[in-house]
C-alpha cells in the first residue's frame, strides 16, 4: 500500500469515527482528502468507485465495523459510519501479574498457528495502556504447536458452518471424505481434536488433526446449525482414554541390576537367592506381557497364569516371526 | 513484481494501517516516551516509527486544519500527542486476535505447576470480557495430569538450587543419580519436562517429569554454564538425526498407530502390511520397544538386531520350560 493510500485510510477512518450521520460515498469523496474526482466523467467517477470499494475491503479485513444505513428515509444512496463503540477496544485494566500472564500467553504460539494474531492482538492491549513486561516467566512454559486445519475448523465452528475434509485413519491408506458440524477444537493430552455432528454417520464424532489430509473446506452458509447445549467438548474426547483399574497383582523375577523399567512399576521388591521379585499392579494382562516379553531373560513373569501364559505366547511368537525373517535374508 | 511479492505486499501494508491505528492510542497512554522505546516495544525499527509519526501529522478531522490534524510534540527524542483527533482507543480484537489470546490463557490456566493461576485466570476473564461475542472461543484445553510431582519440581526448580535427580533413562534402561542445574520447565505434547544443565553429561539435557524418580535441592545455586543453551522444541523433542541407525519393520494393521507416536521416517504399504523405517537412539531401547509391540510388529533389519531379538525370546522361553 503506497503511503497516499494508508494516509487516504487513516482520514477514513477518522472521518467516519466522527461521524454521527450516515455519509455517502459522495460526501466521503468530497470530504476524505485523496477521493478528489469529477462525479461527473463516468471513468472518472467510476475509478473513484473503485478505489472506495477496495478501501471498505481493507477496513473491514482488518476489523474495523463499518456500519452501512441511510441518513433518512428520503435518502436512496446508502451512507457509512463508524460507531466508537463498536470500533473500540472496551477499557481494560490489567494488573501487572495479569499483564504478565498475557504477555506470557501471546509468547506460547512461537511459530505456530496463531503466533501473527497473538502479537497484533497483544499490541492492541499495549495501545490501550496495558505494559507488558517481555522478560516476564512463569516457571513451567507449554510450548504450543497446532496443526495446519486448527485455524479453518475453530472459525468454521465459531461462525457455525459445516466442514468437509479428507481424514486418514493409519489403519487404513485411502482417505476418506468426511462432513462435519464442528462444534469445536479440544487439546487433550498435547494433541488436537474437532469434535461435532458427523453428517454422514449421523452422530457425534471426534476426528485427530493430525490425521486431517489437505485443507479443510468451509461449506455451506453460516449459523448452519446449534451445538447441544452445555457441551463439554473434552469429555467427548477424554472417554476414549480413561484411566485404567488396576486390579491384577503380577510376580515377576527380574535379574539383579536389570530391568529398570519393570522396577520402576514395581510396588514392591523383594530380593531372592533367584533374583528381586517385584509386585506389579496391572489392569491390562497382554499390556504387561508384552513389556515383560520385551526383556527378553531379564525377566519372567512367575502368575498369576494368566500373565504367565500371555508372556509365553508372546516369547514363542517372537521367535517365530524373527526366525523366518532371518532364514529369508 | 513478482508473484512472491505481490503475495506479501497486502499482508505488510495492512499491518501498517493497524498499527499506525494503534500508534495513537499507545503514545497518548505514554506522554513523553523516548521514540527508541516506542520503537523497541512495537517491534518495529525507530527510524519506521518515525515515519509513521510523520503521516499521522498530516491525518485528522475533516477540515483538516490545525485544530483538526493530530498533533504531537516531538521533543528531540521524545514524542507526546497533544490532539488525537478521536483515535483515542485502539480498535478491537478481531476473532484471531482472541482466538489466540484466549486459547494461549486456557493453556497456561491448565498447566500444571504453574504457581499464578490466579492472575491468569483474571487475565483471562478480563480478556474475554473484552473480547465480548469473540469470548466464546470454540476451544477447550486439557493437559495431562501428575501435578503433584510437577509441582514437587517446580518448587525445587524455584528454590535456585542445584538438584540432585534419579532419573530413569529409557534408552538405557537403567536409573542413574546425577546432578543438574535447572534452566526452565516446559510442556511439549503432553510432557512436562525439565530443561537443565547436565553435569554428568556436560550437556544441556531434556528430563521428563514423569522419568524423575526422586531428588534432592543440594545446598548450592543453579549454575548452568555459558553454554547451557536452551533446546529449540518447536518441532518436537526427539528429532532423530540421519546419523542414528535406521530400523525396518514389517507392521499389521494393530500396530499402525506407532506411526502417529514415533517420529518415523517412511510407510510404505504391502499387501495387507506397512514396511515401516524409523531412526532409534540405541539397538538395546529398540529391542525392547520393539519386541513388546506384541505380534503385530515383526522386526526386518538391521540383521543383528532381528538376531538379538529371536536370541533373547529363545532364552527366555527356556527359563519357563525349565521352570
Amino acid at each position: 500500500m503506497s503511503r497516499t493510500r494508508t494516509e487516504r485510510l487513516v482520514n477514513l477512518v477518522i472521518c467516519l469515527l466522527s461521524t454521527r450521520r450516515f455519509l455517502t460515498a459522495a460526501q466521503i469523496a468530497l470530504t476524505v482528502p485523496g477521493y478528489e474526482h469529477d462525479p461527473e466523467d463516468p471513468r472518472d467517477h467510476e475509478a473513484f468507485q473503485r478505489k472506495f470499494e477496495r478501501d471498505k475491503a481493507e477496513l473491514r479485513e482488518l476489523g474495523v465495523p463499518l456500519e452501512t444505513g441511510t441518513a433518512s428515509i428520503f435518502d436512496q444512496e446508502p451512507g457509512y459510519r463508524i460507531a466508537p463503540r463498536e470500533y473500540a477496544l472496551p477499557d481494560i485494566l490489567l494488573e501487572p501479574d495479569e499483564a504478565a500472564a498475557v504477555g506470557i500467553a501471546a509468547r506460547l504460539w512461537q511459530h505456530a498457528g496463531l503466533a501473527a494474531a497473538a502479537s497484533s492482538g497483544l499490541a492492541k492491549l499495549r495501545a490501550a495502556g496495558v505494559e507488558v513486561d517481555p522478560q516476564a516467566t512463569l516457571g513451567v512454559e507449554p510450548v504450543v504447536t497446532v496443526d495446519p486445519s486448527f485455524g479453518p475448523l475453530t472459525a468454521a465452528a465459531r461462525q457455525r458452518r459445516a466442514v468437509t475434509f479428507k481424514y486418514r485413519v493409519p489403519e487404513v491408506d485411502e482417505p476418506t471424505t468426511r462432513r462435519l458440524e464442528p462444534w469445536g477444537v479440544v487439546c487433550w493430552r498435547g494433541r488436537w481434536y474437532v469434535v461435532g455432528h458427523d453428517k454422514d454417520r449421523a452422530a457425534t464424532r471426534c476426528f485427530r488433526l493430525s490425521r486431517i489430509v489437505g485443507d479443510v473446506r468451509a461449506t455451506g452458509q453460516p449459523d448452519a446449525f446449534t451445538p447441544p447445549g452445555d457441551t463439554d467438548l473434552i469429555s467427548h474426547v477424554a472417554h476414549l482414554s480413561g484411566p485404567v483399574a488396576r486390579t491384577g497383582r503380577a510376580t515377576v523375577t527380574v535379574r539383579p541390576g536389570r530391568a529398570a523399567g519393570l522396577r520402576r512399576l514395581a510396588a514392591e521388591s523383594v530380593a531372592t537367592p533367584d533374583g528381586d521379585r517385584l509386585t506389579i499392579l496391572y489392569g491390562d494382562a497382554e499390556w504387561l506381557a508384552s513389556r515383560i516379553a520385551g526383556y527378553g531373560p531379564d525377566a519372567r513373569a512367575e502368575g498369576p497364569p494368566e500373565l504367565r501364559t500371555a508372556v509365553i505366547q508372546h516369547l514363542k511368537e517372537l521367535v517365530s516371526r524373527h526366525e523366518v525373517t532371518a532364514v529369508s535374508r | 513484481m513478482t508473484p512472491q511479492q505481490r503475495a506479501t505486499t497486502p499482508r505488510t501494508s495492512a499491518d501498517r494501517l493497524g498499527r499506525l491505528l494503534n500508534l495513537v492510542p499507545y503514545l497518548l497512554a505514554r506522554p513523553g516516551i523516548l521514540v527508541s522505546e516506542a520503537a523497541a516495544d512495537l517491534g518495529v525499527t525507530e527510524r519506521q516509527l518515525r515515519e509513521d509519526l510523520e503521516l499521522l501529522w498530516v491525518c485528522g478531522l475533516p477540515g483538516y486544519g490545525p485544530g483538526d490534524l493530530i498533533d504531537m510534540a516531538l521533543d528531540g527524542d521524545r514524542v507526546t500527542i497533544s490532539h488525537d483527533a478521536g483515535m483515542d482507543k485502539p480498535l478491537r480484537l478481531n476473532p484471531d486476535e482472541a482466538l489466540a489470546l484466549i486459547v494461549a490463557l486456557r493453556m497456561l490456566a491448565e498447566t500444571p505447576g504453574i504457581g499464578t493461576r490466579d492472575a491468569i485466570e483474571r487475565a483471562l476473564a478480563k480478556i474475554e470480557s473484552a473480547a465480548g461475542d469473540l469470548a466464546t472461543a470454540p476451544v477447550a484445553v486439557r493437559l495431562p495430569a501428575n501435578q503433584k510431582k510437577l509441582a514437587a519440581v517446580r518448587a525445587a526448580v524455584d528454590s535456585g538450587n542445584a538438584l540432585r535427580l534419579t532419573y530413569y533413562t529409557a534408552a538405557r534402561d537403567e536409573t542413574s543419580e546425577r546432578v543438574v542445574d535447572p534452566m526452565r520447565m516446559l510442556m511439549v505434547g503432553g510432557f512436562a519436562y525439565l530443561e537443565a544443565w547436565c553435569r554428568r553429561a556436560e550437556g544441556t539435557r531434556l528430563f521428563r517429569i514423569d522419568r524423575i524418580d526422586g531428588f534432592t535441592e543440594l545446598p548450592e545455586p543453579s549454575a548452568p554454564p555459558v553454554e547451557a543453551v536452551p533446546h529449540d522444541v518447536t518441532g518436537g523433542v526427539f528429532r532423530p538425526g540421519p546419523d542414528l541407525p535406521l530400523v525396518t519393520l514389517r507392521v499389521g494393521r494393530g500396530g499402525r498407530w506407532i506411526t502417529e507416536y514415533y517420529p518415523v521416517e517412511e510407510v510404505t504399504r504391502e499387501t495387507g502390511e506397512w514396511r515401516v523405517t524409523m531412526r532409534v537412539t540405541d539397538l538395546g531401547w529398540a529391542q525392547r520397544f520393539l519386541a513388546g509391540l506384541g505380534p503385530d510388529v515383526t522386526v526386518l533389519g538391521p540383521p543383528e538386531l532381528v538376531e538379538r531379538i529371536r536370541a533373547q525370546a529363545a532364552t527366555a522361553l527356556d527359563q519357563y520350560s525349565a521352570g
